[in-house]
């Protein structure tokens, strides 16, 4: 599909098609005739990736100034290109942290808004949706154009979760999260199997703002689904480590590695060592906030171990409604058509949010790592049947290979979505690779 | 250190003024776009945690408002104990040679009108007793290249007046910082093809920052565009000929 020279940029995953980026300070200037924006590219498929017709997109990352903020009440307004791990570095010191914790730091404000990005408090705090407060935006017809819940709130709750196809986001107000020490009391627990994992979840959501859990998801029968529950809140003063966290090393992956790599066995051993080595069963530690909400962050490049073809992230949420058994019904799918996944990540979900296309929803969110092997798009399409089924859905931030009629299957608010688009860009200007994928759009 | 700053809102500029705010020096911004001076000012008053950060208008190309710029500054601070310069014009050899007009205005502004902003900043520092000039030149002006032979032909020149600075003056109290940067990743270079030793702005911040600390006169960011200018320098002309760098 793709011609094979010239500059080709790639999402997470790197599976990388043919484009470039335009980096500037004056994100103003550079999304005037572009399809697309897109900050640290941390998605892992093709969101942030231009259509193959318009290889130009706009990248926001040097547009990173805080603009405002109020220290009585957490309210910040700043450049979408500002970086989660630029806010925590300034902010945290000061007793602020962003109100949503996802998984990495390396990500932009504006890509928090577009993926409406959800972490280990969703089921406390919601997903980012319920802390934005207003947001600039260069809409399709060239206009720059505020919005919040009050003004124009279509394109508001469209922009949530809208994967940057209803506008480029060029600033982003939201409130940030007061904490009483930049510290955190974490447990960790070992949790022999995927229902007594459902059950631990739900017990530990009223007492811990945050909780997600790692499971393995290559162990069968009643060894299904093990795994190691993380629970963490922030620490009392009282309890805190003087001093703030230090600033952490980075070691990298300093190329890619071979496709064998990471394969079935050695997945099978890392998961197997990871689950016996927690011991004694519950653990209770003071942690550095960034080994509590970001351990993979700890090594740069990480995407390189999963060998030269890249790979996905499959992230679906299922609802409270298909009840406890869907966890094990995927599982089991997954361990028959033999996924190895060494990061197998599970959280519950509280209520979805008003972002017209956002992915959380009440239920369980279950995530895996998959190098990409001639098999995967079968799998991928198995696991999305189920989930169409089951009545849940997919995370476009984590996506590369859902089929468009399989979307649409598994998003009953996508017309409300389209109608919102269609009316602030009716000829379909602004688009991604994802977007000629999923939604049908022009190449 | 009170520190008055040409070219804080973008690039090199933008994470050097950051690092000075956030340990805690006062600032004053200098610049052309007073929208985006204020938007810099903001940015740096809420990482810095306190105070405030003034701005006024500047222009490279107005060298009449230079004076007012730095006495604005001056007043703002309540003294005045550094100057950076980081602002600049940059265009591409093939461009500067199809644009003889953008030739000129980059051969004023980057040579001629900088040293003029220079002059005034010296006699500045030299009235109360010595500071601080750091001024960012480039690598371009190491040797006559073929990619940068106008871009590296003012900063060549630049080079050796902050260079002659030094001589005088270090004496009376002057401390001369120029700052050579090689290719570092921003907004400037964007789309050129990066070299092998490219830079990150924030990193090129640190050690530029160490270099006005110690008053280190000569800086090259990042590091290993010393030794690539070394042997630069050193190659013989029937070579430089021949090669397209």
């Amino acid at each position: 599909m793709h011609e094979k020279t010239g500059p080709r940029l790639s999402g997470w995953g790197r599976i990388a098609v043919a484009g470039r980026e335009v980096r500037s300070e004056d994100l103003e200037r550079i999304t005037r005739d572009v399809p697309l924006s897109r900050g640290l590219g941390r998605s892992y498929g093709d969101s942030s990736l231009p259509p193959p017709g318009r290889p130009v997109v706009a990248g926001s990352r040097l547009a990173d100034r805080i603009l405002a903020f109020d220290e009585t009440t957490g309210l910040l307004r700043a450049e979408a290109g500002l970086s989660l791990f630029d806010l925590n570095r300034v902010f945290l010191p000061r007793g602020f942290f962003d109100p949503v914790a996802p998984g990495t730091q390396f990500i932009t404000l504006g890509g928090m808004v577009a993926a409406d990005v959800h972490g280990k408090s969703h089921h406390r705090a919601g997903s980012f949706d319920a802390h934005v407060t207003r947001l600039k935006m260069r809409v399709a017809d060239g206009r720059i154009v505020e919005c919040s819940r009050e003004v124009e709130p279509d394109l508001f709750r469209a922009t949530l979760g809208g994967m940057g196809l209803t506008g480029h986001i060029l600033e982003v107000e939201c409130r940030l999260l007061r904490v009483p020490s930049p510290w955190i009391h974490a447990e960790s627990e070992r949790v022999p199997d995927i229902d007594r994992f459902i059950d631990a979840l739900k017990e530990a959501g009223p007492h811990w703002p945050y909780t997600v859990g790692w499971i393995d998801c290559l162990s069968r029968g009643s060894r299904m689904g093990r795994g190691i529950l993380n629970r963490g809140r922030w620490a009392d003063p009282a309890e805190a480590p003087g001093g703030r966290p230090p600033p952490r090393r980075r070691p990298s992956v300093p190329f890619v590695l071979p496709g064998w790599v990471i394969d079935r066995w050695s997945v099978k051993a890392f998961n197997a060592v990871f689950y016996r080595s927690h011991v004694p069963r519950v653990r209770r530690r003071i942690l550095h906030p960034e080994s509590f909400f970001y351990p993979l962050d700890v090594v740069r490049h990480w995407n390189r171990l999963y060998g030269p073809r890249g790979f996905t992230q499959y992230q679906c949420v299922l609802p409270e409604s298909a009840g406890r058994g869907a966890a094990r019904r995927f599982l089991e799918l997954l361990t028959s058509r033999g996924g190895a996944s060494m990061l197998c990540v599970i959280k519950d979900c509280g209520p979805e949010g008003i972002g017209l296309l956002s992915f959380p929803k009440a239920g369980t969110s279950i995530a895996l790592d998959l190098s990409i092997r001639d098999h995967t798009q079968a799998l991928v399409d198995a696991l999305n049947e189920l989930v169409i089924a089951e009545g849940g859905r997919v995370y476009l931030a984590k996506d590369a290979l859902t089929r468009g009629e399989h979307y649409r299957a598994m998003e009953p608010r996508l017309d409300a979505f389209l109608a919102v688009r269609r009316k602030w860009d009716p000829q379909g200007k602004l688009r991604s690779a994802q977007s000629v994928r999923i939604l049908g759009d022009r190449p | 250190m009170k520190v008055a700053f040409l070219g804080a809102t973008k690039g090199m500029g933008r994470a050097l003024a950051r690092l000075l705010a956030e340990r805690g020096d006062p600032l004053f911004l200098l610049g052309r776009d007073p929208i985006d001076l204020e938007k810099s000012a903001r940015d740096l008053e809420v990482r810095a945690g306190k105070g405030r950060v003034g701005t006024a208008a500047c222009d490279l190309e107005k060298p009449e408002g230079f004076a007012a710029a730095l006495d604005a500054a001056e007043a703002g601070l309540g003294g005045l104990d550094a100057v950076i310069v980081t602002a600049g014009l940059f265009a591409t050899q093939d461009r500067l040679e199809e644009d003889v007009e953008l030739a000129r205005r980059l051969l004023t502004i980057d040579f001629a009108h900088t040293v003029v902003f220079c002059e005034h900043a010296r006699k500045r520092l030299l009235a109360r007793g010595g500071g601080t000039l750091c001024v960012f030149s480039s690598v371009a002006g190491e040797r006559g290249r073929k990619p940068v032979a106008l871009y590296g032909a003012a900063k060549a020149g630049l080079t050796r007046y902050l260079e002659a600075l030094d001589h005088k003056f270090r004496a009376q109290g002057l401390r001369t910082v120029c700052v050579k940067p090689g290719f570092v990743k921003t907004s400037m270079t964007d789309g050129l093809p990066a070299p092998p030793f490219a830079g990150e702005p924030e990193a090129v911040a640190r050690r530029v920052l160490r270099a006005i600390d110690r008053g280190e006169p000569v800086v090259y960011v990042p590091g290993a565009w010393r030794w690539v200018m070394l042997v630069i320098r050193s190659l013989p002309r029937s070579v430089m000929r021949r090669v397209g760098f």
